[in-house]
């Protein structure tokens, strides 16, 4: 099937070397951080992660998405997502193919990267999430191949994939549950410290992955014959309004917890990025475009005439997502880490450098996405009709 | 009996993933299963099963008092003096009573106990988080209780710093060998990309000294074994009121504090 991927339009072939431009941009200067070392970027002693994990921890949540698209198709054989169920799996591939990158980007000593396998440590939970997103990368490349290639040959899925279907779905909330626990374990870091972590990081992820399906599902209409179909998008909507509610809900309760308890460790974080501390307050714009985007997106999600149009979600996932990106991959990790444990702040801005090989890695996954939505879109469009009988391919461009 | 070379090549590759898998999994099962060394312990050298240290903050006078005890560790374990904030790497250094104990302080509380400067450094804690999330055992508690770093097999992941919450850990992020200034050669310098801290000299109790802090402290520091009811950090603890950095984390801090 790969061999669809070599043959395309020249906007997909334009579309390939603008990302390889940008790939090339970000692997230049990872050669200078290779180089230099971490010192290129605007980490510090007091900040010790920043753009590269939050990055990570936001793609964990959209590759976990996958399985708010899996799920009701395989366990409830909703068929509209039939359509779809390759869409989602193959964004998960992309996303586990950049966490991974972005940690790989994120060592010290990326040589010593096997290190974590010389010397398995299960008491660490970095182990685990090594585990589990390799695990849930090779089960979505096993499972959305295996189905696609059935549906190119006209044949049902075989047999054996089942088992591994339903493993992928109950492994895609554990890759974000362990990615919370990566925070939500540590004494001292009070911003991290809460037992609805891992809800929180869920429900943020199964708002911010469908909405990025939303889109992609548009932008495969738009500029291919595959429809991905009206009521999925519509369905793929609720979805988002559900998740996003509870997403949103999630944060008030971290503030009510803070707040009216008034324990100061609790209230610094929050005080930093939403208002600014002792003068500091580089993040504070960053957490209110965030805010002010999750009010649109929820304006817009609730209301069920602008959820209906595609034209008004459309503006809704995209103010979803980039809230939560904004939430999630800037102001979750280094909030955690201001102020530092001796209550002083140091702040953090991303350096160019640092920006540029972020930029390369979101590069390399949208090549990955590219490539295999080529490959998928192509199947599609050749079998004209999905596997209840109706067309899926437009009739006319 | 001859073996055809598919059956060779079976038996091979099937006892070459037995034996890494056992290697692995004895790794996990049995921990701190063999202690490698390439010579006989020295046997003047200091053994003790918990080692723990008292600062007496009320030795420390002047200026001086706390830049000696910070320069000769910094000196002999070769730490850089990088200048900047964000990229220096210490592993004793001065805090003020607001910073090193937060929400101790008051509003009404003299000036002179707000900013008066306390040492810190690594508390080699009993139940320490960096350890709990690292994830090559790159750091590990040695059976004395120090808390040891083995930098060439840091991964430089920075779990450690994040663990941490009394902020006692440093990252290489450049090469901090420019900034050396006087090389100890007996002392291994570090590259970039790797974390480090203080090991309560664990050079020096091999070869029977007390850490470089406490020989310059003149006494302000007190450093003995915690399991042994006659050493000298014992009997400050049961006559005098010490208190420890975040003892509600339950990391178990062995740094104890005299303040008056």
């Amino acid at each position: 099937m790969l061999e669809t991927a070599l043959k395309g339009s020249r906007k997909y072939w334009g579309l390939i070397i603008f990302l390889l431009a940008i790939i090339s941009a970000g692997f230049i200067s990872y050669l200078y951080q290779f180089r230099i070392g971490l010192g290129i970027t605007g980490m510090s002693r007091d900040v010790s992660w920043g753009f590269y994990i939050g990055q990570f921890t936001f793609l964990v949540g959209v590759a976990a998405a996958a399985v708010m698209v899996v799920l009701p198709y395989y366990l409830h054989n909703y068929k509209k997502y039939g359509r779809i169920a390759v869409i989602a799996e193959f964004l998960a591939i992309p996303s586990v193919i950049m966490c991974m990158l972005f940690i790989f980007v994120d060592m010290g000593q990326p040589l010593r990267v096997l290190n974590v396998l010389l010397h398995p440590t299960p008491n660490s939970v970095m182990f685990f999430d090594m585990v589990v997103l390799s695990g849930y990368l090779i089960l979505n490349i096993l499972c959305g191949w295996t189905v696609l290639g059935a549906e190119r040959k006209g044949m049902p899925p075989p047999a054996w994939i089942k088992p591994f279907i339903y493993i992928a779905i109950a492994w895609a909330p554990s890759i974000h549950i362990v990615t919370a626990f990566l925070y939500a374990g540590l004494p001292g870091r009070h911003l991290w410290l809460t037992a609805i972590m891992a809800a929180r990081f869920l429900a943020s992820a199964f708002s911010s992955g469908p909405s990025l399906i939303i889109i992609l599902c548009l932008i495969v209409r738009r500029f291919t014959n595959f429809d991905p179909g009206k009521e999925a998008i519509q369905t793929l909507g609720k979805t988002v309004t559900y998740a996003m509610i509870i997403n949103v809900l999630f944060l008030g309760f971290e503030f009510f917890t803070a707040f009216y308890s008034t324990i100061p460790g609790h209230m610094h974080p929050f005080d930093y990025l939403y208002t600014g501390m002792e003068g500091y307050g580089k993040l504070v714009p960053m957490m209110w475009i965030s805010n002010i985007l999750a009010v649109v997106a929820l304006a817009l999600l609730i209301n069920p005439a602008t959820r209906r149009n595609e034209g008004t979600l459309a503006v809704a996932a995209v103010a979803t997502f980039f809230s939560l990106w904004i939430d999630k991959g800037f102001g979750l990790v280094v909030g955690g880490f201001v102020p530092n444990p001796f209550e002083r702040i140091t702040e953090y801005w991303p350096t160019v450098p640092e920006a540029l090989i972020t930029l390369g890695v979101w590069g390399v996954g949208f090549l990955v996405l590219t490539i295999l939505y080529k490959v998928a879109v192509s199947v599609k469009e050749e079998v004209v009709y999905d596997k209840y009988g109706e067309r899926q391919v437009k009739l006319f461009k | 009996m001859s073996i055809n070379r598919r059956e060779f090549l079976k038996i091979a590759g099937i006892s070459t993933i037995l034996a890494i898998g056992g290697m692995s999994a004895t790794n996990v099962l049995k921990r701190n299963w063999l202690d490698a060394s390439q010579v006989l312990p020295d046997p003047k050298a200091l053994i003790g099963k918990k080692w723990a240290m008292v600062v007496n903050m009320t030795k420390f006078k002047t200026e001086y008092d706390y830049k000696r005890v910070i320069n000769a560790c910094h000196r002999i374990h070769n730490v850089p003096d990088i200048g900047n904030p964000k990229r220096e790497i210490k592993w004793i250094w001065e805090e003020t009573f607001e910073h090193a104990f937060p929400g101790q302080e008051h509003e009404y509380m003299g000036e002179n106990i707000k900013h008066q400067p306390f040492l810190v450094l690594c508390n080699h804690c009993d139940n320490p988080a960096c350890v709990r999330v690292c994830p090559t055992k790159a750091t590990y508690k040695r059976s004395d209780g120090i808390v040891m770093m083995d930098m060439h097999r840091c991964i430089g992941c920075r779990f450690c710093m994040a663990a941490c919450p009394f902020g006692a850990r440093s990252f290489n992020w450049i090469n901090p060998r420019p900034f050396i200034k006087e090389e100890n050669k007996e002392f291994p310098t570090r590259m970039k990309g790797v974390v480090e801290k203080c090991t309560f000299c664990y050079e020096r109790l091999a070869k029977g000294l007390k850490p470089a802090c406490v020989e310059e402290s003149n006494g302000g520091l007190i450093f003995g074994d915690l399991e042994d009811p006659e050493s000298d950090v014992r009997k400050v603890l049961h006559s005098s009121y010490t208190i420890r950095r975040k003892p509600e984390l339950g990391t178990q801090p062995k740094v104890y504090y005299i303040i008056t």
